[in-house]
C-alpha cells in the first residue's frame, strides 16, 4: 500500500500497539533543558527508575540562560537554580552536556540539526512544543509534556496515539524579499492558529524543495503555530549535503548506507493524506502580524481585518486592544522602538547573515534597540569567522550570546510594556516577550529592514 | 495521579478563545524545579496587576463564581507544551475544563494529571456559559465512566481515549506501563533500524 513519509517512520517505531488506537512509540533521540525536566528527573527518583539510554539523550540549557557575560555565574537566582539543577541531573544520570561555555551549548533546536543528532527517519522529542524544527529532515519529531519526558527517560517510548496527515504543498518561484518565515506565517494565517490540531503534516511542492535545510527547519518550527503535533519535509541532497560531516552524523560507509535508507523516505505516488491544501509561492508576499496569536497574519502592505472570520469577535477586539490596533488599519509607518532576531525560528547563520548583507553600510534608526541572538555557539563562532559580528556591531545592532533570550523572556532580555517588538520568534502571545509587551511577529529582513528604518514600511521599497 | 471518577461542581465560566499556555502560565514562572504552587500564578497576568493587586474584572477574582469546573473558549491551551499549564490549573483546584476544542499537547498533559479535558459541542459550551452566567450557582455533572457532562438536565457525551480513561479511573500513570513492558521495547530495538 503507497504510504505517506510520514507513515513510513512511525511505522518503523511501534513497539506495539494498545487498545483504543494507542501506539507505544520508540523514540530515537530525547533533548532536554533546564525548564521542562527537574521535574522529570525527580521522578524517576521518586520511583527509584534508572535512566533507560542516556545515550539517546542530549541536554542543553537555554531557556533561562543570560545572553551577556554567560562566563559569570547566572544573576537571577531562580534561573541559576534550574541551570544547576540541569548540570548535577545530567552528572548524577550521566547525561551528555553541552553547557554555557561550551562550544556545543544552544537552543536545543538548532544544536540538534547542526551536530547531526538530527537525522532523517529518526523519532525525536523534548519538552518543548518547537521540536518540531527537526522534521525539516523527515524526523518525526514533536514537543512533550514534562510527564512524558519522565517517561522517555524511563523507557525511550511514549503512549501515542497516531495523529492524521496533513499536506501543505507550495508550488512555484517566491517573490523577491520573500522567505521562509513569509511563507509559513502565510500558512497559518490561511490555516488559523488551531488548524492543524490533530495532524502531522508533510510540507512539499517545488517553493519547499528550493529551499535551504535552515529555511526548511524556519517552517517545520511553526507547524506547532497552527496547533500540529509537528511538520516534516522528505529528506533529499540538500538534505544529505548538510548532515555530512556533522559530528555526530554517520560517517564513510555507514553515511552512504544511511543515504540509501534516507532516499526511500518520502510519500509515495498515490498515498493519501486526511487533508491537502494548496499554495502558490506567487501568492506569498512578506507578512507581520497584527495579533496576539500567530495565526492573526496579514501582508506587511495590507490592512489589519475588519472582523475576524468565525471565531468570537470579543476575543478579537481583546487581541487588538492589547497591541493597540485598530480594526481595518495599514501597520505601515507604525513606529517601532524595539528588534529582535533570534529564537529557534530565525537564528541560524543563514539568518544572521541576510540581516548582517542588508544592515551592511546602513545604520539602525536612533531609539531602536536592535538585538540579535545566535541561535547556538558554533552559530555565533561561524557569524565571527565570517565578520558578521563587525557589519552588525557597525550598524548599531547588538549581537548577544547564544539562547532563547527574548522569544519568551525568561531572562533579563525582555521588551518593555506596551512597546511594539518586531521579532523573528515564533509567538506573539501576550506577555510572551515581557508582560505587556506588544509582538509583532516577521521575517529577518523584514526585522533588520525595520530597525533601519525605525518603523514598518513596505519592504518591495527597501531592497538592495 | 489522583483518581477521578465523578464531579459535581458549580463553574467559572471564561470564555476567551485561544487561551494559550503562555496566560495560563507565564514563562517567568516556570523557573521552579518541583510541580508544586503553580495554582498561585495561574493566569497570573490577567488575574494581577504589576503591583500585585488583583484584577477585579477578571472571573478567577469574581467571589461569584467558583468551582473545580472550568468552562473555556474555543483551541483552549494553545502554544506551549509546559505541563506546568495543567499544574496550574490543578494546583488552584479546577479538576475539569469544559470547551469546544483543546489543543492538542495540553490536552494530553491534562489527562497525564488528573485534570480531565471534556470537549462539548460550541452550541452546549455556550448553553452552558449561558446558564452559569444566569446563576452561578448552576451544577455541573461530569460522569467519566459514562462519559457525560450534564447541567439543569441537559446532557451531552464525551469522547476519551479508553486506554487513559482507565488510567484515570484507576489513577495509573504511563510510565507504569512503559517500565512493564521493558523486555518488548528491547527486542524491538534489537530489531529496529539503527541509523
Ligand atoms: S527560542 Fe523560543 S520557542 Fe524556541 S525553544 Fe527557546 S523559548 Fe522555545
Amino acid at each position: 500500500m503507497a504510504k505517506t513519509l510520514f507513515d513510513k517512520v512511525w511505522d518503523a517505531h511501534v513497539v506495539k500497539q494498545l487498545e483504543g488506537n494507542i501506539d507505544v512509540l520508540y523514540i530515537d533521540r530525547h533533548l532536554i533543558h533546564e525548564v521542562t525536566s527537574p521535574q522529570a528527573f525527580a521522578e524517576l527518583e521518586n520511583r527509584n527508575l534508572p535512566l533507560f539510554r542516556k545515550d539517546q539523550m542530549v541536554a542543553t540549557p537555554d531557556h533561562n540562560v543570560p545572553t551577556e557575560n554567560q562566563h559569570l555565574p547566572i544573576k537571577d537566582a531562580l534561573s541559576k537554580h534550574q541551570v544547576d539543577t540541569l548540570i548535577e541531573n545530567c552528572e548524577k544520570f550521566n547525561v551528555e552536556l553541552y553547557g554555557l561555555g561550551h562550544p556545543f551549548q544552544g537552543i536545543v533546536h538548532v544544536i540538534g540539526p547542526e551536530l547531526g543528532v538530527t537525522l532523517p527517519g529518526r523519532t525525536m522529542v523534548c519538552g518543548d512544543s518547537h521540536t518540531s524544527t527537526h522534521g525539516a529532515f523527515g524526523a518525526i519529531a514533536f514537543g512533550i509534556g514534562t510527564s512524558q519526558v519522565a517517561q522517555v527517560m524511563a523507557s525511550q517510548c511514549l503512549l501515542q496515539t497516531r495523529p492524521k496527515t496533513m499536506r501543505i504543498t507550495v508550488n512555484g518561484e517566491l517573490p523577491t524579499g520573500v522567505l521562509a518565515k513569509d511563507i509559513i506565517l502565510y500558512i497559518i494565517a490561511q490555516l488559523t492558529a488551531a488548524g492543524g490540531t490533530g495532524y502531522f503534516v508533510e510540507y512539499a511542492g517545488s517553493a519547499i524543495e528550493s529551499l535551504s535545510m535552515e529555511a526548511r527547519m524556519t517552517i517545520c518550527n511553526m507547524s506547532i503555530e497552527m496547533g500540529a503535533r509537528g511538520g516534516m519535509i522528505a529528506p533529499d541532497q540538500t538534505t544529505f549535503d548538510y548532515i555530512e560531516g556533522r559530528e555526530f552524523a554517520p560517517q564513510g560507509e555507514e553515511f552512504e548506507k544511511a543515504v540509501a535508507y534516507w532516499k526511500t523516505l518520502k510519500t509515495d505516488e498515490g498515498a493519501s493524506f486526511d487533508k491537502e491544501y494548496t499554495y502558490e509561492a506567487a501568492d506569498i508576499a512578506p507578512m507581520i502580524t497584527y495579533g496576539t496569536n500567530p495565526g492573526m497574519g496579514i501582508k506587511i502592505s495590507g490592512n489589519v481585518p475588519d472582523k475576524l472570520g468565525e471565531g468570537s469577535q470579543d476575543s478579537f477586539r481583546k487581541s487588538l486592544d492589547y497591541m493597540g490596533f485598530n480594526p481595518g488599519e495599514s501597520l505601515l509607518g507604525k513606529e517601532v522602538n524595539w528588534v529582535f532576531i533570534g529564537s529557534c525560528t530565525n537564528s541560524r547563520i543563514e539568518d544572521l547573515r541576510i540581516v548582517a548583507d542588508y544592515v551592511k553600510g546602513k545604520r539602525k534608526a536612533d531609539g531602536v534597540n536592535a538585538m540579535i541572538v545566535p541561535g547556538s555557539k558554533q552559530v555565533e563562532k561561524q557569524a565571527i569567522a565570517e565578520g558578521l559580528d563587525k557589519v552588525l556591531t557597525e550598524a548599531g545592532f547588538v549581537l548577544r550570546e547564544p539562547g532563547c533570550s527574548a522569544c519568551l523572556g525568561m531572562n533579563e532580555d525582555k521588551v518593555p510594556a506596551g512597546e511594539y517588538c518586531v521579532s523573528t520568534s515564533n509567538r506573539n502571545f501576550e506577555g510572551r516577550q515581557g508582560p505587556g509587551a506588544r509582538t509583532l511577529l516577521a521575517s529577518p529582513l523584514v526585522a533588520a529592514i525595520t530597525a533601519v528604518e525605525g518603523k514598518i514600511v513596505d519592504i518591495s521599497k527597501h531592497l538592495n | 495521579m489522583e483518581k477521578f471518577s465523578r464531579i459535581v461542581s458549580t463553574a467559572v465560566p471564561l470564555p476567551n478563545e485561544d487561551v494559550d499556555t503562555d496566560q495560563i502560565i507565564p514563562a517567568r514562572f516556570l523557573k521552579a524545579t518541583s510541580r508544586e504552587g503553580f495554582g498561585d500564578n495561574l493566569f497570573r497576568d490577567w488575574r494581577y496587576n504589576n503591583d500585585n493587586t488583583a484584577k477585579a474584572d477578571f472571573v478567577l477574582n469574581n467571589p461569584t463564581y467558583s468551582g473545580q469546573v472550568l468552562v473555556a473558549g474555543r483551541n483552549f491551551g494553545c502554544g506551549s507544551s509546559r505541563e506546568h499549564a495543567a499544574w496550574a490549573l490543578f494546583d488552584y483546584g479546577f479538576r475539569v475544563v469544559v470547551s469546544s476544542f483543546f489543543a492538542d499537547i495540553f490536552k494530553g498533559n491534562a489527562l497525564g494529571n488528573g485534570l480531565l479535558p471534556v470537549q462539548v459541542s460550541d452550541e452546549y459550551l455556550a448553553a452552558l456559559i449561558a446558564a452559569v452566567k444566569a446563576d452561578p450557582e448552576t451544577e455541573v455533572t461530569v460522569e467519566l465512566q459514562a462519559q457525560t457532562i450534564s447541567f439543569n438536565g441537559n446532557e451531552a457525551s464525551f469522547e476519551v481515549n479508553a486506554y487513559k480513561k482507565e488510567c484515570m479511573l484507576n489513577g495509573y500513570d504511563d510510565i507504569d506501563y512503559l517500565v512493564s513492558i521493558k523486555d518488548e521495547i528491547e527486542a524491538f530495538e534489537a530489531s529496529a533500524i539503527t541509523i
